[in-house]
């Protein structure tokens, strides 16, 4: 049994924090723009809750948790939820990458 | 309360259980360790506070991690406690607190 979780981390110690502002990159805003849609907290369709977010941050193994930033944790969160409530499924996320990847100049080709 | 643009603010009027504690009564966070998605942070875990604040009922974010409802909602108290009582080594004045937002079903009843 996980008696602590990996993110639960008060009173232990965290490292120095970085208090300098840092400028958003375009796919983070596009991120945080897709949850605030996702939510329904601009009107329409509510698909998923910021408690869900957490959840499936939560879950992500403690290797790829500190690995990740803050926005990576989000997009594999939001993207975990989405194939759990049957919004998409892994199969389409996976013909989609394909896709994405086969893009002439895309930096995600490999 | 400050509001940050932008972002979504929550109904407090749900349909809840009885409000079990007010403010001054003296509690005790329970002590264990379910799977889940839980906002009781581990370290407080256990711990005696005072009732600061009622902040309203909502309903309960292990159910809503879930995509259940939540309902009936869940009074959520901030609830305050004694740095020195919550971490041994604790070097800072004695009268030192740490105020924490915790969900009614995590607390108990503690007489003065």
């Amino acid at each position: 049994m996980i008696e602590r979780s990996h993110h639960d981390r008060g009173g232990l110690p965290g490292g120095k924090v970085e208090r300098s502002e840092h400028d958003y990159a375009e796919w983070e805003r596009r991120v945080d723009a897709l949850m605030m849609l996702l939510s329904g907290v601009k009107g329409g369709r509510k698909l998923m809750t910021v408690d869900e977010l957490r959840k499936n941050i939560e879950a992500i193994g403690p290797e790829a948790y500190d690995r990740m930033s803050y926005y990576e944790r989000w997009i594999t969160s939001i993207t975990q939820t989405m194939i759990q409530r049957g919004v998409i499924t892994t199969d389409e996320l996976g013909r989609k990458m394909e896709q994405i990847r086969a893009r002439p100049g895309d930096p995600c080709r490999k | 309360m400050p509001q940050v643009a932008n972002r979504p603010q929550y109904p407090t009027d749900h349909p809840s259980v009885p409000v079990r504690f007010a403010v001054g009564d003296r509690v005790r966070v329970r002590k264990t360790y379910p799977l889940g998605h839980i906002r009781t942070p581990y370290y407080i875990r256990g711990h005696a506070g005072v009732v600061e604040r009622l902040c309203g009922n909502y309903p309960v974010p292990e159910e809503l991690a879930q995509m259940r409802s939540g309902l009936p909602a869940q009074p959520l108290y901030r609830v305050r406690f004694l740095q020195r009582e919550v971490w041994p080594d604790y070097a800072g004045r004695a009268e030192d607190v740490v105020e924490i937002e915790i969900f009614q079903h995590w607390l108990e009843p503690l007489s003065a």
